[in-house]
């Protein structure tokens, strides 16, 4: 217990290397780098998580009550409810990427401490989304289109997204040294981002299986607003619900990195008293 | 940079390089295929071209690995990125990848039609599917480069390479398979996916490098 009171306040014994790449942003006054140092970060973040994560369960409580209570569509029937998770679930997993993507950017130009943690926090989480993504998709698939699984379009290009994350994730782990992680991530994110705009518009270019975008349109949303409403409901809920799990997992990220630096530093120490 | 690529090209074609190892891999590939689906004469000339292109393409993410690999157990890679005064890393890189792709996928290249025999594949498929290759796998090379790049400080960073570098050479195996199947099946063109074929390489020797090289500066 006197372990993790320790962790929680201990300023002057960060991990070198988020010091060391801090010092030369902590003149720069900007808002977001005022989120720069860990420990505020950590006091924040600390601050918020309760509050947002109370809010995600409950726009995602009413979203699915609302999805339950919207009704059937005359052709699909029941199985029309599926969209209320699987669109949110595939919009995160874009939205998921894009934040790697700025964090991406965020490491290699703006050298911001946080962006690595960031990145190596959001890809699991968006590999999660993007997998029941195409789960649920394949689910509504096999009664409507008669199977699991086309190669069309858009399937594709979601499949090679996840491909993608598996890729970013196994790189993070691969290498050791966070830092050296962290700049490979960013460049292997940057490349990869060239898949999102073809996911978006894999189905206007290409006359495929799947529908064509419905929500975000020039010309108006083409959903009945009683089946939109609650959809957007359940959009809200789950985005809340993967900032708290990014939050969370960032926290976990911080911390996890405090402690393989105390533990260098008390081997360190042991090291010196023995010799 | 003459005197770059003519050192690596040396390099590349001296005994103990991969070059050899890469036409063997593909070899097998393609031979192994007919005991996989059956003898079918007519099947394996549907399938050939898709076939050819599958295993160059394996073929040449094998050699991948070795890119940058060998320079830096050497040294030789902390010289040319010390050299960027004179030569920008991007270009360095540029030049690396088409001296890897003269001697490690160009034989592949070579080979294709007479693999293409035994897929049954007929003439103009064959010519089509040496072409397509011929234009599309130096974008597989650029591609590569960004994980050889980003793995060059991994031990065995072989298998990873590849996992990391084959979402993004979809979109260059679908053109190229489609160009090659257009050739030969009367009512898909040939010429759109071709292009695109072609752009895609264009695309990549520009995004490649400059990346391999962001990769390499900030990395090592």
């Amino acid at each position: 217990m006197r372990a993790c009171g320790n962790l929680n306040e201990l300023p002057e014994s960060l991990p070198a290397f988020i010091y060391v790449s801090m010092s030369d942003t902590a003149k720069q006054t900007s808002r977001l780098m005022a989120l720069a140092n860990p420990t505020r970060f950590l006091e924040i973040a600390g601050a918020i998580l309760p509050w947002l994560s109370c809010a995600a369960l409950f726009v995602l409580a009413a979203g699915l009550w609302l999805a339950f209570a919207a009704p059937e569509d005359y052709q699909q029937g029941i199985t029309v409810r599926i969209m209320y998770i699987h669109v949110p679930f595939a919009w995160l997993a874009m939205f998921c990427y894009g934040l790697m993507a700025l964090s991406a950017l965020g490491t290699l130009v703006w050298r911001h401490p946080l962006a690595d943690v960031s990145l190596k926090a959001a890809a699991p989480i968006g590999a999660v989304f993007t997998a029941l993504a195409l789960a649920t998709g394949s689910i509504w698939g096999k009664p409507m289109w008669g199977t699991w699984w086309v190669w069309d379009a858009r399937l594709t290009s979601v499949f090679v997204l996840f491909l993608m994350y598996l890729g970013i994730i196994a790189l993070t782990r691969a290498l050791d040294e966070p830092t050296r992680a962290a700049r490979a991530a960013a460049i292997l994110t940057l490349v990869g981002f060239i898949n999102i705009p073809i996911i978006k518009f894999s189905v206007d270019w290409w006359n495929t299986l799947h529908q064509p975008a419905s929500v975000f349109r020039f010309d108006g949303p083409t959903i009945h607003p009683s089946l939109l409403w609650p959809l957007l409901i359940s959009a809200l809920g789950f985005t809340l619900l993967f900032i708290t799990l990014h939050l969370m997992a960032m926290r976990t990220e911080i911390w996890r990195r405090r402690v393989g630096t105390m533990r260098r530093l008390s081997a360190r120490a042991a090291e010196g008293q023995a010799s | 940079m003459l005197a770059l690529y003519a050192r690596e090209v040396k390099l590349g074609i001296r005994a103990g390089s991969g070059a050899l190892t890469g036409v063997l891999f593909f070899l097998a590939v393609v031979t192994v295929i007919p005991f996989g689906v059956g003898p079918d004469l007519n099947l394996l000339a549907r399938i050939g071209p898709a076939v050819l292109w599958i295993g160059a393409l394996l073929a040449s993410l094998l050699a991948l690995e070795r890119l940058f690999q060998a320079d830096r157990e050497d040294g030789t890679l902390d010289l040319l990125l010390m050299s960027d005064h004179r030569h920008m890393v991007a270009l360095t890189v540029l030049v690396k990848c088409l001296a890897h792709w003269t001697t490690g996928v160009l034989p592949l290249v070579a080979v294709t039609p007479f693999l293409g025999l035994f897929m049954n594949v007929p003439p103009l498929g064959l010519g089509a599917a040496t072409l397509t290759l011929l234009v599309g796998t130096p974008a597989i090379t650029f591609i590569g480069a960004v994980g050889a790049a980003l793995t060059v400080a991994l031990p065995r960073g072989g298998v990873l390479v590849s996992v990391l570098v084959l979402p993004l050479v979809v979109p260059v195996l679908i053109f190229g398979v489609a160009a090659s199947r257009g050739a030969m099946a009367d009512p898909d063109p040939f010429l759109p996916p071709f292009l695109i074929l072609s752009a895609l390489t264009l695309f990549f020797a520009v995004l490649g490098p400059a990346a391999a090289a962001l990769a390499l500066r900030h990395i090592d």
